[in-house]
C-alpha cells in the first residue's frame, strides 16, 4: 500500500460515511438509516484518540450542516458533544466486548439525536416523533460489523 | 502512539471551544443570517459529495432504462402520443383564449399578464433530515437560478429556492414547518395563508375565522401577494374543515396538489417584470402604428 493512501485513510473513511449519510434512499428505508458518520467517528476516537477527537467531529459536523441544509453549528454541536464522551472514556470503552460497545453506541446515538432535536426545537417549532429514534437501533446493529471492518483495515494498513 | 504527552489544548478545552463556536455559528446563521452569501461557496465546495451520493441512483436509473423492454417502450410511446394529442388540442384552444384575454385586458387598460420563462430541473437529493422538508435540484447560479424563486411540478407549486449554489440549489418545500404561502380560494377568492406542518401531505390554513366560507374540496391557488410565487398556480385542495367553537379559529387542513413525495422533474419559473412587458407592448404598438402609417 502506498504511504499516501495510509495517510489519507481516516479522512477517506469519514468521507465515505458522509456520502452514505446523504445518499438518497426510498422513504421506507430512510427511516432506519444508521448514523454512519457517528459510527465511523466513534471507531476512530476509540482506536486513535490522538488523531480523531472533538476537533475532527466539529469539522465533520460543519460539513453535515452544509450538506443537510440545517443552520450552521447544529450538527457540529451534537457531534462534538457525543465524541467528547467517547474521547474522555476511551481507555475504559476499549476493554468492553463488542456487544457492550454496541449498547454504548446506542446510548451515544440517542444523545446525538436528542441534542439535535433540542437544538432544532429551539430554532423552529418542530414536533417530536418516535420515528426519529429508529436510527439508534440500526446503528447498534451495524456497529460490530463496522468495528470489525475498520479494525481489520487499520491493522492491515498499520495506521497509528 | 503518544498518549502521555498530548499535543495542543486539553480535551475539555477542545470541547468548550467546539461548543462555543457551534453556538456562535448557530446564532450568527439563524438569527443574524450572516452566511447568506458564504453559503453559495460552502454549497459549491460540498457539491461533489452530493453528486457522488447521487451516483448509485443515477446508475440504477440508467440500467433500468436500458433494460426496459421493447413492449413497454411501445406502450409508453402510444400513451404519450395520445396525451400529446389531447394536450395540443387543449393548447390550441388555450392560445385562442390567451389572445382573446390579452385583447380584452388591453381594452380594459389592465396590464397584460406577463409571460413566464421556464426551465426544467431534475431532483438530485431529498434531505434525510427528518425535521425539514428540503430537496436539492441540479440547476444553480450558472443557470440563472435566484433566491426565493418559485419551483413547480406538473401539478402545482412545490416550493421556493432557499440556497443557490454554482451548479445546484436547495429548495424548501411548501410543507416545511418554516414555510408559508399566500393563497386564495378559487371558488370565492378568499385569501388565506397556508403553512406547512412537516408532513408531505398536509398544509394548515392559519387564522381562518369560523364565519368564513370554506368547504372541503375548495381548490387553493397562489395569490401572488407575497411577491415570491407568481399568481394563479394551484397549491392545495382543502381536505377537512373543523369548526370547534371552543377554539378561536377553524381548523382547516389542505392537501398539496403537487406530489411532494414523488418529485422527479421540476419547473423553475422566471416571471418577467410587469414593467418590461408594458414597454414591450408600447413598442409593439408603436411599431404597428408605424407600419400602418407606412
Amino acid at each position: 500500500m502506498l504511504p499516501r493512501a495510509r495517510h489519507y485513510f481516516i479522512a477517506s473513511t469519514i468521507l465515505v460515511a458522509l456520502v452514505l449519510q446523504i445518499m438518497p434512499m426510498p422513504i421506507q428505508a430512510d427511516l432506519y438509516r444508521p448514523d454512519w458518520v457517528i459510527i465511523v467517528l466513534a471507531y476512530w476516537t476509540m482506536a486513535l484518540p490522538h488523531r480523531v477527537n472533538v476537533g475532527v467531529a466539529f469539522l465533520v459536523g460543519l460539513a453535515m450542516d452544509i450538506l443537510l441544509g440545517t443552520a450552521l453549528g447544529i450538527h457540529s454541536f451534537a457531534l462534538s458533544a457525543s465524541v467528547y464522551v467517547l474521547a474522555a472514556n476511551y481507555q475504559r470503552l476499549r476493554n468492553y466486548s463488542v456487544w457492550q460497545q454496541a449498547i454504548i453506541i446506542g446510548l451515544l446515538c440517542s444523545l446525538y439525536h436528542l441534542v439535535l432535536f433540542w437544538l432544532q426545537h429551539l430554532l423552529t417549532d418542530i414536533p417530536f416523533q418516535f420515528a426519529y429514534l429508529w436510527p439508534i437501533f440500526s446503528s447498534m446493529i451495524l456497529w460490530p460489523w463496522i468495528f470489525w471492518l475498520l479494525r481489520k483495515l487499520r491493522r492491515q494498513l498499520n495506521i497509528t | 502512539m503518544d498518549t502521555i504527552f498530548t499535543r495542543g489544548p486539553s480535551l475539555n478545552n477542545r470541547l468548550a471551544l467546539a461548543l462555543t463556536l457551534s453556538v456562535l455559528l448557530i446564532f450568527a446563521d439563524h438569527k443574524l443570517d450572516a452566511f447568506q452569501s458564504t453559503r453559495v461557496y460552502l454549497n459549491s465546495i460540498m457539491s461533489p459529495l452530493q453528486y457522488l451520493a447521487n451516483l448509485p441512483k443515477v446508475l440504477l436509473n440508467e440500467s433500468a432504462q436500458r433494460l426496459t423492454s421493447h413492449q413497454a417502450l411501445l406502450a409508453d410511446n402510444e400513451r404519450l402520443t395520445n396525451q400529446n394529442l389531447k394536450m395540443s388540442e387543449q393548447l390550441q384552444r388555450f392560445n385562442v383564449l390567451q389572445a382573446e384575454n390579452a385583447e380584452l385586458r388591453k381594452l380594459l387598460e389592465v396590464p397584460v399578464k406577463p409571460k413566464v420563462r421556464k426551465m426544467v430541473a431534475a431532483l438530485m437529493a431529498v434531505d434525510n433530515n427528518p425535521f425539514s422538508q428540503q430537496i436539492m435540484i441540479n440547476k444553480g447560479a450558472i443557470d440563472g437560478v435566484y433566491l426565493s424563486q418559485a419551483v413547480l411540478d406538473d401539478r402545482g407549486i412545490v416550493g421556493q429556492v432557499m440556497e443557490v449554489g454554482t451548479t445546484n440549489s436547495r429548495v424548501v418545500l411548501i410543507s416545511d414547518v418554516t414555510h408559508a404561502i399566500p393563497v386564495r380560494s378559487m371558488r370565492n377568492n378568499i385569501r388565506f395563508v397556508a403553512t406547512g406542518n412537516g408532513a408531505f401531505d398536509e398544509l394548515f390554513l392559519e387564522h381562518v375565522p369560523h364565519s368564513v366560507d370554506v368547504q372541503e374540496g375548495d381548490v387553493l391557488v397562489s395569490s401572488g401577494l407575497g411577491r415570491v410565487f407568481p399568481e394563479g398556480y394551484p397549491v392545495a385542495k382543502v381536505t377537512s374543515v373543523v369548526h370547534d367553537e371552543g377554539r378561536p379559529f377553524a381548523t382547516v387542513i389542505a392537501q398539496p396538489v403537487a406530489r411532494l413525495d414523488r418529485l422527479k422533474h421540476l419547473l423553475l419559473l422566471w416571471p418577467q417584470q410587469e414593467k418590461d412587458t408594458r414597454v414591450d407592448n408600447l413598442e409593439s404598438d408603436n411599431a404597428a402604428a408605424q407600419q400602418e402609417t407606412q
